[in-house]
């Protein structure tokens, strides 16, 4: 169950947007900006608050790989594995964040809730390749051994 | 307007909105597997594609006409496209064809031997997913679902459920209820819908039949059917018989020869629901009790309004539903020890509907802690019973159904199709059941075309305003504007299915190329052919009433409290 305070932040998203079909996207974007991600229950009550059944909010918010149900840590890496970043070696980048982290191609969020490792199609910087996105922050020309140093500086952030 | 060259024949077109309309209108069985011309074009299977004079390939479910087009639709470059699209789906579909239920009766499987497709040369890389066995209605198996989306376009737009939908995107995309959830957990009202317009086996019925089979070969065991009226116009299309012909004398010897004892006919309780309902009707009306009344007679249409309007619970009939009714009073006929002759009773019903299987289990369904419907068979299963047995359907004699529960009035028998119950609370209202009254009935709005018929009567002095609508999307429209005001009805009569009963979630499917609506036809024949109009002139209905349920009538046929499922 959730806590009051994720209903009221939703109606208040919801009253922006307006109650409507339409404005799902724009709510959910907003929900998951506010708590990093999707709450299954509360994807459900704005279904029922602008009018659309939950198994079509269901389906609009598993079409888009943006959304997620699973809550994620506080910094959101994602490691760009276009073209330009896998031929220049993009996945001992994204190997080195999963053996230091613990995580998996199915366990992408570490237990304490500090670090989710995702892959992304492309983030548009192939000139920086292979590229890092840490929340809204670049970090070009990665290497697996900048993986530790940025790991480091993330944890002694928190600390 | 215009005219289209079609495989180098004109063809004239008027109003049609694609020219898939058109071909299957020149006689051309273009294939199709995802449309369906009572839902929105979604152009997903591309079975359709057809061939333009440039060469161009295009789907001709979602091409608008245009005069002087010129298609070719069984060109060699078609062919070979249609076979690939078929590859491809077999590859990821589950092909245990010969264990499978719709085995014979597949779209998907038809098509690929339509075309010859005789090998599949990918791999099925999918995982196999366990099925969906939680709805006592129907079972969902995803490992042989095709994506046609059929389902969640009839769910949402013919429904307005929206129990099903797609998730994920791509070669990942799948069909299933919001969040994985099992289709019981959701607002599924179980009218069986999804599984008339499934293409393959992925939504099928919830197989009853081996306990009653069972039933039958238990010698302590007295096993009691009962046979609604639309089963009787459905049973003819599985074995070549005139379609829409009532074959319910058939039907009652086949199911004597299977060995039940007693077979009674479920119009015989519907003329009983007429009683009960009008009188509580009339009750109502007279007294200002809750109104509009709405019916009760149909499962889904109740599990929806507790679902979707749970403010007009109190204004559901309390009536049981004619098979709710049937088995109350069997049960309690054989309660009498004379009667049972120390057999146990097991009632089955014969139903045209999916959602009974819910409404038998529903806690409101039992008198005396018993479980009045023992099993419910939908007519699809009955053919399969049939077809099981072995016995030549159409060599079968007629039989009458039995004593004291087999005679029922053409007013029970119109239950089969939408407006038949507002048709026989009418008829019972009325004095007489001279051909002209009837005829003044039947004229009076009740059989308009259209799913949402407003109409009034006049009754005492006053104006009956009555509403019968079928489908659930047209039942969220009525209800919608009695909720607002908008509008005010004394009587609102819905069946979940459009159409009404015969073309219920348990009913045979029939393929896209049949349009005549033979099965609405053949139940205002049967009522036609019979003497009996009325349900207070049903003999059987007085001696009941004077008989044993004397003093129980509100134990046996009514609800003692609302349930949804």
């Amino acid at each position: 169950m959730l806590d009051q305070t994720f209903y009221q932040k939703a109606d208040e998203i919801i009253a922006f947007y307006g109650k409507k079909p339409a404005s799902l996207i724009p709510i959910m974007q907003d929900i998951q900006g506010e708590y990093r991600y999707l709450p299954g229950e509360l994807l459900t009550y704005v279904a029922g608050q602008i009018g659309i059944t939950e198994a079509k909010a269901y389906s609009v918010a598993t079409f888009y790989e943006n959304f997620s149900f699973e809550p994620k840590g506080k910094y959101v890496i994602k490691v760009c594995d276009g073209t330009a970043c896998h031929v220049r070696k993009s996945a001992p980048i994204l190997e080195k964040f999963q053996k230091e982290l613990g995580l998996s191609a199915k366990k992408h969020t570490t237990d304490d809730m500090l670090f989710t490792v995702e892959t992304v199609s492309c983030l548009g910087a192939c000139g920086l390749a292979p590229t890092v996105m840490v929340n809204e922050e670049v970090h070009p020309k990665m290497t697996p051994e900048k993986v530790l140093e940025l790991l480091q500086e993330l944890r002694g952030e928190k600390g | 307007m215009g005219k289209i060259t079609i495989d180098g024949r004109n063809v004239e077109f008027t109003d049609e909105k694609n020219v898939l309309s058109i071909i299957r209108k020149a006689g051309i069985d273009v294939p199709t597997l995802c449309y369906q011309p009572e839902l929105s074009v979604f152009g997903a299977c591309r079975m359709c594609t057809v061939e333009d004079d440039r060469g161009r390939l295009f789907a001709s479910c979602s091409e608008e006409p245009r005069d002087g087009m010129v298609i070719f639709t069984n060109t060699a470059k078609l062919i070979k496209y249609r076979r690939k699209l078929l590859e491809l789906l077999l590859a990821a579909h589950d092909r245990e064809c010969t264990t499978c239920e719709r085995s014979g009766d597949c779209q998907l499987q038809a098509l690929a031997n339509r075309y010859g497709v005789t090998d599949v040369r990918f791999s099925n890389y999918k995982e196999r997913v366990p099925l969906d066995t939680s709805s006592p209605s129907i079972v969902r198996d995803p490992n042989k679902c095709i994506l046609c989306g059929n389902c969640v376009r009839v769910c949402d737009e013919l429904q307005s459920v929206g129990a099903l939908g797609f998730a994920e995107r791509g070669a990942d995309a799948t069909v299933t209820p919001a969040f994985q959830k099992q289709i019981a957990e959701t607002d599924c009202v179980n009218c069986g819908q999804c599984r008339v317009y499934c293409p393959t086996g992925a939504i099928t019925i919830k197989n009853d039949i081996d306990p009653v089979m069972d039933a039958l070969a238990d010698p302590t065991v007295r096993v009691v059917a009962q046979i609604a009226p639309a089963v009787r116009v459905a049973v003819n299309d599985a074995f070549g018989l005139e379609k829409g012909n009532n074959a319910i004398g058939k039907i009652v010897s086949f199911l004597k020869r299977l060995g039940f004892d007693e077979v009674y006919d479920t119009i015989f309780s519907a003329d009983l629901t007429i009683m009960e309902e009008a009188a509580e009707f009339l009750e109502r009306v007279q007294n200002g009790g809750k109104l509009p009344l709405l019916t009760s007679c149909c499962p889904a249409w109740v599990k929806f309004v507790g679902d979707q309007f749970p403010e007009f619970t109190e204004h559901v009939s309390t009536c049981r539903s004619p098979q709710g009714m049937m088995s109350a009073a069997v049960k309690e006929y054989f309660r009498d020890p004379a009667k049972a002759e120390g057999k146990k009773t097991v009632m089955v019903s014969f139903m045209p509907c999916t959602a009974k299987k819910m409404e038998a289990k529903r806690p409101n369904s039992f008198t005396k802690g018993e479980q009045d419907t023992d099993y419910v068979l939908t007519s699809t299963e009955l053919i399969r019973m049939i077809q099981m047995s072995g016995i030549s359907f159409a060599k079968l004699e007629d039989t009458p159904a039995d004593d004291p529960f087999g005679i029922g009035s053409g007013g029970g028998v119109i239950f089969g199709v939408t407006g038949g119950v507002t048709e026989a609370v009418i008829r019972r209202l009325v004095p007489d059941q001279n051909p002209e009254t009837m005829k003044m009935i039947a004229e009076s709005g009740v059989r308009k075309d259209g799913f949402i018929r407003e109409f009034s009567v006049p009754y005492n002095g006053m104006n009956l305003n009555i509403c019968v609508a079928s489908g659930l999307a047209n039942a969220r429209t009525v209800m919608e504007q009695v909720r607002s005001g908008e509008k005010k009805y004394h009587l609102i009569e819905i069946m979940a299915c459009r159409r009404g009963c015969v073309y219920g979630g348990g009913q045979p499917r029939r393929s896209a190329m049949e349009t005549t609506d033979d099965r609405t036809a053949g139940i205002y024949k049967a009522d036609a052919s019979m003497e009996l109009k009325k349900c207070d002139f049903n003999p059987a209905i007085t001696a009941l009433y004077e008989g044993f349920a004397k003093g129980k009538e509100h134990e046996l046929f009514h609800n003692h409290m609302f349930c949804a499922k």
